[in-house]
């Protein structure tokens, strides 16, 4: 699965996008991110407080959690503030 | 239409391109965001703009589809840079023709206002000392879509 980071969250974890082989217990959006956190400090610190973050799911805008079967792109980034 | 692009744009040269030789548009409403050397107080020096490639352009046809469904517009276009910007540079541009002007200004400022909280844009503000800061969200442009909520 393609994982992308946008704005500081970019900058915190150092990576624009990378492709991870989920393991076969990670089925949810919320699972996905407990995994990520694990990762190492950026990623607990980037997810730290999940309301400074925004999420897109196969470039769709999402809130709550989402299955994730089917899914090839998720991304993360902070609240937008284009315009 | 939707055009996502690094280049600068000339407002008046795309208004011209809109309504050239067209005689069924009775007005036409632009807005044109510019790069302005203050924010919160601190100065600016230059302004970059990250976006979601691919994203950015579904996200606004989505945005044009829906202003086309609540008002009569005879053309739409928006368009949207990215990259690193000058001070005073333009940013942004909406530009609705309509009959009236009536549908041209509403679906202008809807326009606007939606993008500003749905289009996966990021930008990063520097000033002369080497520091740049991620522009925060503003509860205001929250506080404007309610209006447009029937």
């Amino acid at each position: 699965m393609k994982i992308l980071y946008f704005a500081w969250l970019r900058a915190k974890v150092g990576l624009s996008e990378e492709t991870l082989v989920l393991p076969e217990n990670v089925t949810s959006l919320y699972e996905l991110i407990t995994w990520l956190k694990k990762r190492g400090p950026a990623y607990e610190e980037i997810f730290s407080d999940l309301n400074v973050v925004r999420i897109a799911i196969d470039q769709e805008h999402i809130t709550g959690d989402a299955p994730l079967a089917g899914v090839s792109e998720i991304a993360f980034f902070p609240p937008v503030t284009g315009g | 239409m939707v055009i996502v692009q690094a280049e600068k744009f000339n407002t008046g040269a795309e208004i011209e391109r809109i309504t050239k030789d067209r005689t069924d548009i009775g007005a036409v409403v632009s807005f044109t965001g510019l790069v302005r050397d203050f924010n919160d107080g601190a100065a600016v020096q230059s302004l970059t703009l990250e976006h979601y490639p691919g994203m950015t352009e579904r996200e606004l046809e989505k945005i044009e589809l829906s202003a086309r469904a609540k008002w009569d517009l005879q053309d739409c276009l928006i368009i949207h840079r990215f990259g690193k910007m000058a001070l005073a540079e333009p940013i942004v541009l909406v530009v609705t023709a309509s009959k009236h002007r009536h549908d041209a200004f509403e679906a202008a400022a809807f326009l606007m206002d939606w993008l500003k909280t749905k289009a996966p844009f990021w930008k990063l503000e520097a000033d002369n000392e080497g520091n740049a800061d991620w522009v925060k969200e503003r509860a205001s442009d929250q506080d404007a879509l309610k209006r447009w909520k029937d």
